[in-house]
């Protein structure tokens, strides 16, 4: 149903933040340019790029942690910018919640499980019994609602940290989650579990969820959708079946061609990689002219220089 | 062939308060000339403490409580002072997860070429210039960013930047401890590449440290599976990745979401 309306739009959103050094002049970072992006209510929209590319800064606009330099944020086709009552915009900040890559960094190390959990729900559920509340979240995200209480956060393993984080969005009824890499401080092989969580969190309890990451496999593992940044822009975007089963930006397949792979050998004599990876690096990094649909919803960028190339 | 490096048995205890901690339980295997072992497993199964132990660069509360470590039938472990700083960098060196690690950064990238090659034989200021100049155009980095101090590069220049310092004194054997872990898979792939073109051209074996099996398939010969401590499966790459023997090999590769299959054929992008 592509005439829904998303629950979350990115129009045209930009953000230069400015360096001013103690001595020399200050210098512009152009961290995104002009970044449009649709995510549907119930579906998974993957953010892709490598590291620097501008995936926290739409990520920390989206929660209101930068303002954007322009541009829009539409939740449910309400500009955010333009939510004046404090009561809009704490509805606003309980309904989007953001999960880190530190497991750490959003627990307070001097609390237990219990208290982070119940202090959300009694401020989001006032009217639902705390314990029955906290057993039911507990379950949701796969912890064991009889031992976890009582811990406190360096007493659990980091993906049971990356859970409590999960359980605590469900805890204030959040129905948009922004996941910034939230496996990549995990180990190997409880990536996988926690990626299941999210997958669950969307399928059963129909959030939507922004996933952050540079892993394209794990993209193609969760997400419908996929956008694929480089430098602060998006050169490709559409259904993931398409944007990571047959990429058609340079770009994009750069990065697929790189994602290892056990059954391709790699050999000293092949600088053909490299040579690619320098030309493509160059040519994305121009303006984007326009986006060129190449079959429905799946959209690549023109750059600027490239047409006389 | 002879072993070019060979482990026997080798334990690890970390004296820690309390009991000792084993980390690394008596390992054996070998590396041949010009070889790729990998070595592979999660987080803290033992990969670095190894690593560091091969190279007597491990330090207190670490000890090596067993085991032999054989470098062309040379005993390491009873190697003097003297001995090891002759052998460590001209024979086997390093490359760390971090470049940081390996770098220093208070000083310019030349001047860590410029001591490194001091202190192994008489050498000019001019003669460690054009030595440095040419170890970074083979990595492909411009001769003239030796003025540069380590945090003025990317990362991946910086990773780039230590793998030249550890090839400079020609090694038989480099340990590379997750070298491309902290950088983007683009940027991962053409080291590794790098890294392949040169041993091609220098010949040197490595042992290659990392917990991504897949990108581990993807240049070794031979493959080691780490877990608490042990080496509990070791094949070659082809085995590891078609039909691993142990349930926890096994276990590794579903952990991993692995792409849908690529075209056929397509080798590298456009
Ligand atoms: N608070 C900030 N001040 C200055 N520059 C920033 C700030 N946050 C991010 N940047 C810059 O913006 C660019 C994008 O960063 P980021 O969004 O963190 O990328 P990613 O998450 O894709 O790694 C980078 O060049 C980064 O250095
Ligand atoms: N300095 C130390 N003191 C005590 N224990 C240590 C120390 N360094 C590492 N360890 C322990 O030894 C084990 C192996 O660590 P390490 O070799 O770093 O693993 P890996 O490189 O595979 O992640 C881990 O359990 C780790 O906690
Ligand atoms: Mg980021
Ligand atoms: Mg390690």
């Amino acid at each position: 149903m592509l005439s829904e309306t998303p629950i979350l739009s990115l129009d045209n959103l930009s953000k230069t933040f400015t360096l001013r050094p103690a001595f020399g002049r200050a210098t512009k970072v152009h961290a995104l340019r002009n970044v449009s992006l649709d995510l549907m209510p119930g579906r998974a929209l993957a953010l892709v790029g490598e590291s620097g590319s501008g995936k926290s800064t739409v990520g920390r606009m989206i929660v209101g942690h930068h303002t954007p330099t322009s541009g829009r944020i539409l939740f449910e086709g309400q500009d955010i910018a333009e939510l004046t009552t404090r009561a809009d915009q704490m509805r606003y900040r309980q309904a989007v919640q953001m999960v880190f890559q530190d497991p750490f960094s959003a627990l307070n190390p001097a609390h237990t499980i219990r208290h982070h959990l119940l202090r959300a729900l009694s401020l989001h559920q006032p009217e639902a019994d705390p314990e029955t509340a906290l057993r039911m979240i507990l379950e949701d995200v796969e912890l064991d609602p009889t031992s976890t209480p009582a811990k406190f956060p360096h007493e659990l393993s980091g993906g049971q940290r990356q859970r409590v984080n999960f359980a605590r969005a469900l805890a204030v009824k959040a129905r948009l989650i922004v996941a910034d890499e939230p496996t990549s401080m995990l180990d190997v092989s409880i990536r996988k579990s926690i990626l299941g969580l999210m997958q669950r969190l969307k399928d059963e309890h129909g959030l939507s969820l922004l996933y952050i990451t540079h892993d394209i496999a794990t993209a193609e593992y969760l997400a419908e959708d996929t956008a694929v940044m480089f430098r602060g822009q998006v050169v490709e975007k559409g259904p993931t079946a398409e944007v990571v089963g047959a990429p058609q930006h340079g770009y994009t397949k750069l990065l697929r061609a790189a994602v290892p792979d056990p059954e391709l050998r790699l050999t000293g004599s092949d600088a053909g990689f490299a040579a690619e990876a320098r030309q493509v690096r160059d040519l994305s990094a121009h303006p984007v002219r326009a986006l060129q649909e190449v079959s429905p919803g799946h959209l690549i960028a023109e750059h600027a220089e490239a047409a006389h190339a | 062939m002879s072993a070019l490096l060979s482990v026997e048995g080798l334990r690890v205890d970390y004296l820690t308060a309390g009991e000792p901690f084993t980390a690394v339980r008596d390992i054996s295997f070998e590396i041949q000339p010009n070889e790729i072992l990998g070595l592979a497993g999660e987080s803290g199964c033992g990969k670095s403490t190894v690593a560091y132990a091969l190279m007597r660069l491990h330090k207190p509360p670490a000890l090596v409580r067993r085991g032999r470590i054989l470098f062309e039938g040379r005993d390491v472990l009873s190697f003097s002072d003297k001995d090891l700083r002759a052998w460590r960098w001209s024979e086997v060196s390093m490359v760390f997860q971090s470049a940081m690690n390996s770098l220093s950064p208070v000083m310019t990238i030349f001047r860590q070429f410029y001591d490194m090659l001091r202190a192994h034989g008489p050498i000019t200021k001019a003669e460690a210039q054009d030595r440095t100049a040419h170890m970074l155009e083979m990595v492909g980095i411009p001769a003239d960013r030796m003025h540069s101090h380590p945090h003025q590069l990317s990362g991946g220049m910086r990773q780039r930047v230590a793998l030249a310092l550890a090839l400079t004194l020609q090694p038989k054997l480099i340990i590379m401890d997750e070298p491309t872990t902290a950088l983007d898979v683009v940027v991962q792939r053409e080291i590794l590449q790098e890294v392949l073109r040169l041993k091609d051209e220098l010949g040197f074996s490595v042992l290659f440290i990392t917990h991504d099996i897949a990108l581990m398939a993807q240049i070794s010969d031979r493959i080691g599976i780490m877990r608490a401590g042990e080496i509990v499966e070791i094949g070659t790459a082809a085995q590891i990745v078609t039909s691993p023997s142990h349930d926890y090999t096994r276990s590794l590769w579903e952990a991993m979401p692995i792409l849908a299959k690529r075209p056929k054929g397509a080798r590298h992008a456009v």
